[in-house]
């Protein structure tokens, strides 16, 4: 078992795991943070999405000790308590999702775009989202509630 | 399995050369996470070479680059000047995969994962790239080209590893390209893919490479289609005949994603596009 220090939505952290255990895995098993979800566990649906130092990246992809003095960001750190982060209301707003698998990868994987391009154009969204897939086909209400929290942003800021 | 983080290539070289049974180098892991979870491939040993200093930076080498072994897509798209000197190899490698994968995915990986269609190989293989191995008898500077040996295999030798990819200096007059087919606009497989370099003097092309992907077992370097241009201005008949040595030199697969009959008839269509953007961006480069 390798002893693994990390900081996850800037907690420390450890854990213990097996070197092929994935930091998807770690997540879930270890941390009990259940958001990022497996789907396909190869790096194709996104629904594993989280930031690693800042950097999108498919949990699944990443193994359990490469987190090791990396900053780890999913999607329960979006929320500051009880109160939601725009991209979650819009989403609501918007009925931006069905069953729901695909959403929190979605919604870190646009946070993460927002905050690199904060004007993003809706070709530039749907490019960097092609590797977040939605079976519900739910991608117009996506679209658009990703177009106007970065509309909104811009005028809150 | 066991998982190492070595701080040196030296030390990686050791790691390996000791090791018994299935070893695997660690960088971006999109391929290598991929085979162990699909129990492809289930090494016994893994190196994790990205806690090796310099492995994620892209430097200066002469006039040319030197990209460290662990630079992702995502950080050759994001440099100021390497895609403006090397637009086909920057935007080959970023066709690979999703944001999520580019993030992580490397050049080195690319490569060493032996896959005929690998989009940035044939751009490597057309800018003339050469890559160090090192191993437990030391250091060797191979081409791109000479590294894919059939699908899924490599002429690296147990023990040795890739250290460091060398991009040219770009000089004057040039440009490259890179342009895959796929059946979808975004996260698919080559089903064809052409680099194309070439230097201008004047108008008149003077060098050329010509690289094709997922045609062959491996990668291609077909001299035939490079002389095919070099001393034309690129003219309609030079493009036919750059198009005839491109399908002329395939020996593709025929599988649910393309027949033999469609991957060689596009390997020229897709030579003839590239070569005209490589055209144009080296007249701007003029």
């Amino acid at each position: 078992m390798i002893h693994v220090n990390t900081k996850v939505n800037g907690d420390d952290v450890e854990f213990l795991c097996d070197p092929r255990e994935t930091l998807l895995d770690a997540l879930r098993d270890k941390l009990g943070l259940t958001g990022a979800k497996e789907g396909c566990g190869t790096g194709d649906c996104g629904a594993c999405s989280v930031t690693m130092d800042g950097r999108l990246v498919c949990s699944c992809l990443v193994l359990g000790a490469e987190a090791e003095g990396k900053e780890i960001a999913t999607v329960e750190g979006m929320a500051e308590g009880e109160n939601l982060h725009i991209l979650q209301e819009k989403f609501i707003e918007h009925a931006a999702l069905q069953c729901g698998i695909c959403t929190p990868g979605i919604l870190v994987a646009t946070k993460n775009l927002l905050e690199k391009h904060p004007e993003p154009t809706e070709t530039q969204v749907r490019y960097w989202l092609a590797g977040n897939l939605c079976r519900c086909t739910g991608y117009d209400k996506i679209i658009r509630a990703v177009m106007e929290t970065a509309a909104d942003l811009r005028k809150a800021s | 399995m066991q998982y190492h983080t070595p701080s040196s290539f030296d030390d990686a070289v050791a790691l390996a050369k000791d090791a018994q049974g299935v070893t695997r180098f660690l960088a971006g892991g999109t391929d290598v996470l991929v085979q162990l979870r699909a129990d492809i491939v289930t090494p016994d040993v893994l190196i994790d070479i990205k806690k090796i200093a310099g492995v994620s930076d892209i430097t200066r080498e002469g006039d040319g680059w030197r990209i460290g072994v662990a630079v992702t897509g995502a950080e050759m798209s994001e440099h100021d000047t390497l895609g403006k000197e090397w637009p086909g190899l920057v935007e080959a490698m970023d066709l690979i995969g999703s944001t999520q994968v580019q993030g992580r995915a490397t050049l080195t990986g690319n490569l060493c994962n032996g896959s005929p269609a690998a989009d940035s190989v044939p751009a490597m293989v057309a800018a003339g790239v050469t890559v160090t191995v090192t191993g437990p008898n030391g250091e060797r500077k191979v081409a791109v080209e000479d590294i894919p040996t059939a699908p899924g295999k490599t002429s690296l030798e147990a023990g040795e590893l890739v250290t460091a990819v060398h991009v040219p200096a770009r000089g004057k007059s040039g440009g490259d390209a890179y342009l895959r087919f796929i059946p979808r606009t975004e996260m698919d497989i080559a089903v064809v893919g052409c680099g194309i370099n070439l230097r201008l003097d004047g108008k008149k092309i003077v060098e050329a490479r010509v690289a094709l992907g997922a045609v062959a077992p491996t990668v291609l370097l077909v001299e035939e289609a490079a002389n095919a241009i070099i001393g034309t201005e690129l003219d309609d008949a030079a493009l036919e005949a750059l198009a005839e040595a491109a399908s002329a030199a395939c020996n593709p697969i025929n599988d649910k994603r393309g027949t033999i009959k469609f991957r060689t008839h596009v390997a020229g269509v897709l030579a003839k596009r590239a070569a005209k953007i490589a055209y144009q961006r080296a007249e701007a480069a003029s």
